[in-house]
């Protein structure tokens, strides 16, 4: 909210003129008869989306030349607000000469590019952005219908956004790309969400399968388990700066373990890591000698720079290591 | 021709009203508080005011009408003030009111039951009506408040005030009414019902916007939602605004002045509308019996035709209507008082709302017959309701696939 939200914007006053001229003159409103499409040799094919208990429908009409596939002409009739009956309108146009199959590719992405003025400037306001969808989904019900197929099947990828076209898996990937920890993050980043809202929460205008607030969480968790995993692989191998103290401590014990203890214990002593700390600038690791070791006066020369020195080269060049 | 019917929305200001408003912007403009001339000026017009409202709702010298910003405003008040009155320092914990009460019920209400107050929403019958006896069944020893309005915005339907204010009063509950669209439109008498507090809006009377009241009955506790300066014996603080309480005051007493003769003549038109749209255009029905309604409303569904559409195209004509159907909204939800009575869904999405007033003309709602028939026929020529070839096999919808 800021002063510009104050008292909104005027619903229809959002609408392109494009927008706005075909909703007062729809150029393919109408119907296409069997008797009409089987004269001229060609296939009818019908198809309806929604219902009025819905709030809004489209029926929409293709008479397709059978050898070529491709749609000779088409109409539509819609139960809807201005913006549905323009949106039904642009999307007959995008498919008259199409094939099937190309037509099956507008979406309503493509629906609402037509409907603008300007391309930069889109047609409708945000929450009218939902109308387009409905074209899009009776485009593929009707080449379902032509090709005997599910119109499910014409879907690649689960879209979890339909205004804005973002599927799962871009939205998996960004949040974890870039950190995301909030759904208004997710919305600036994809523009998932900034439409008719369905697909933020339940409660919106539309039940929806998958939900911005589920895949946030469930992305999150996904990313602390990876996290988790990655520092316990690290306790071997990884960065030895990120690790955690646990995770030092085995490291140390671990280089130790290879390259030092097997010498130690060959002059019948021995040694352990009792503690790490660390400043700005050193890491301090306090070790106890056992065994032979103990007071060998070596301890605190030669052997003490040997075992530095692995440490060192091994973990880091920040390792001191003192006896106590 | 420009033909507004939308008054149950807003109403124009009536210009006689403005010019009694008017010198109490710049002439009369003293704080009504304040000692000196310029303050005490404005007193003779406040009381006139206040003596034209107690008359017109029939209000006892021993109630409390007190002028608020707005009906919404009125009905925050009540519903916060009980809240804290009676349940945060007392031991109720219940309000009772109706599913098809205005926002500012339901988001209150909604609020309140994130504190922890009990909500009851009552359904109202195939009628648009909510039934006293309903009220009385779900009022427990532990209900603070009964809230119903007097009449809905978007029916007219007028509920039983009368009844459901004896059953509060026998069970010894407190009783709200939300009067915004009963006040100025139908007799209001305040001194024939039992009712605590009553919500008013001067705008919806062809007063100004930016006023309101709230009556109370007997002068009653009541905390006030706003603190300062005692105006209004302390009950709702803040500068009194002069020349919007005169604007009320005379918006009122000219609403409520020969109120069964402007009833009648409204009724006229409208009935006349009614009957013409239902005569002409096949395939619609009205809300509710006429003479349980306000005179001025009429909700009708239109099948086939989309409610949003509709208005676009009565907005073409310069018709100002209104649909409580909302591809217009953001939840594009039903219109939850045509679900609430029970209409076929499908219908839901269908209804338009005139509402006339004092000032339409004869000549006016022959306007709107023609030119809402014409918008019909070529939106019903777009409708996939009225197409005639059937989808492929196959390619049938079922209901509802997109919204819930």
């Amino acid at each position: 909210m800021a002063k510009n939200d104050l008292i909104g914007e005027s619903l229809w006053d959002a609408y392109s003129d494009k927008v706005t001229r075909l909703m007062n003159n729809p150029q393919h409103q109408g119907e296409i008869s069997e008797e009409e499409a089987s004269s001229r040799g060609n296939k009818l094919i019908v198809a309806d989306f929604g219902a009025e208990s819905c709030g809004d429908a489209v029926r929409l009409y293709w008479e397709i030349d059978p050898n070529t596939d491709k749609i000779v002409n088409s109409k539509f009739r819609s139960f809807g607000c201005g913006t549905a009956i323009a949106s039904s309108d642009v999307m007959t146009e995008l498919c008259i000469g199409k094939t099937v199959q190309e037509a099956v590719k507008i979406t309503n992405i493509d629906v609402e590019a037509a409907l603008r003025d300007t391309p930069d400037v889109p047609a409708v306001p945000p929450q009218k952005m939902h109308c387009s969808v409905m074209a899009y989904d009776v485009i593929k019900k009707a080449a379902g219908l032509y090709l005997g197929v599910d119109a499910e099947s014409f879907e690649e990828e689960i879209i979890v956004c339909e205004c804005a076209r973002v599927s799962l898996k871009t939205l998996k990937e960004v949040i974890k790309l870039n950190d995301l920890k909030t759904i208004e993050q997710i919305t600036d980043y994809t523009k998932a969400g900034g439409f008719c809202k369905s697909c933020i929460k339940p409660g919106g205008h539309e039940e929806r399968e998958w939900y911005l607030v589920d895949i946030l969480k469930d992305t999150r968790r996904e990313m602390d388990e990876e996290k988790m995993k990655a520092a316990a692989e690290a306790g071997i191998s990884g960065d030895f700066a990120t690790m955690t103290l646990v995770q030092k401590i085995k490291a140390i014990d671990s280089v130790i373990d290879e390259n030092v203890r097997q010498f130690l214990i060959m002059d019948g002593g021995n040694m352990e890591v009792i503690d790490i700390k660390e400043s700005e600038d050193y890491i301090d690791v306090y070790i106890r000698y056992i065994g032979a070791c103990n007071g060998c006066a070596s301890s605190t020369t030669g052997t003490l720079y040997a075992i530095e020195s692995t440490l060192k080269e091994k973990l880091s060049s920040k390792i001191r290591v003192l006896p106590i | 021709m420009k033909v507004y019917m939308d008054n149950n929305a807003t109403t124009m200001v009536a210009p006689e009203i403005v010019q009694e408003m008017l010198p109490f912007f710049s002439e009369i403009y003293g704080n009504p508080n304040s000692l000196h001339k310029f303050g005490t000026q404005s007193r003779p017009a406040l009381s006139r005011a206040i003596d034209q409202v107690y008359k017109a709702i029939n209000a006892s010298d021993n109630d409390d009408i007190v002028f608020t910003s707005c009906a919404t405003e009125s009905n925050n008040w009540v519903l916060q003030a009980v809240w804290i009155d009676k349940i945060l320092n007392g031991d109720k914990n219940h309000i009772v009111t109706t599913e098809v009460e205005h926002p500012s019920i339901l988001s209150t209400c909604k609020f309140l039951e994130e504190q922890g107050v009990k909500v009851t929403y009552l359904p109202v019958n195939e009628e648009g009506i909510v039934e006293a006896h309903t009220v009385k069944s779900f009022i427990t020893e532990k209900t603070a408040l009964v809230s119903v309005m007097w009449a809905n915005n978007e029916t007219g339907m007028i509920f039983p005030i009368k009844e459901i204010g004896e059953i509060c009063k026998a069970k010894g509950v407190l009783f709200h009414t939300d009067g915004v669209q009963a006040v100025g439109k139908i007799p209001v008498d305040m001194q024939d019902v039992h009712v605590d507090f009553m919500s008013m809006s001067a705008h919806k009377f062809h007063g100004p916007k930016g006023i309101g009241a709230l009556y109370i009955k007997d002068s009653q506790a009541l905390s006030p939602l706003l603190h300062g300066g005692s105006q209004m014996g302390g009950r709702r603080s803040g500068t009194l605004n002069v020349p919007y309480v005169v604007g009320m005051g005379k918006a009122l007493e000219m609403a409520t002045q020969n109120i069964q003769a402007t009833m009648s003549s409204i009724k006229e038109k409208r009935d006349r509308l009614e009957d013409a749209l239902l005569n002409v255009i096949p395939d619609t029905f009205t809300v509710g019996k006429r003479e349980n309604r306000t005179p001025n409303t009429i909700l009708i569904s239109i099948r086939g035709v989309e409610g949003e559409g509709m208005l676009w195209d009565l907005n073409r004509y310069d018709i100002g209507a209104s649909t409580g159907s909302a591809c217009a909204s953001e939840d594009l939800e039903a219109n939850t008082v045509m679900l609430a009575i029970g209409a076929d869904h499908e219908l839901a999405h269908t209804g338009i709302r005139l509402s006339l007033s004092r000032y339409t003309t004869d000549a006016e709602v022959d306007y709107v017959i023609e030119h809402f028939t014409q918008a019909v026929e070529r939106l019903r020529a777009i409708s996939s309701s009225y197409a005639i070839v059937k989808p492929t096999k196959g390619g049938e919808a079922g209901e509802c696939q997109i919204h819930h």
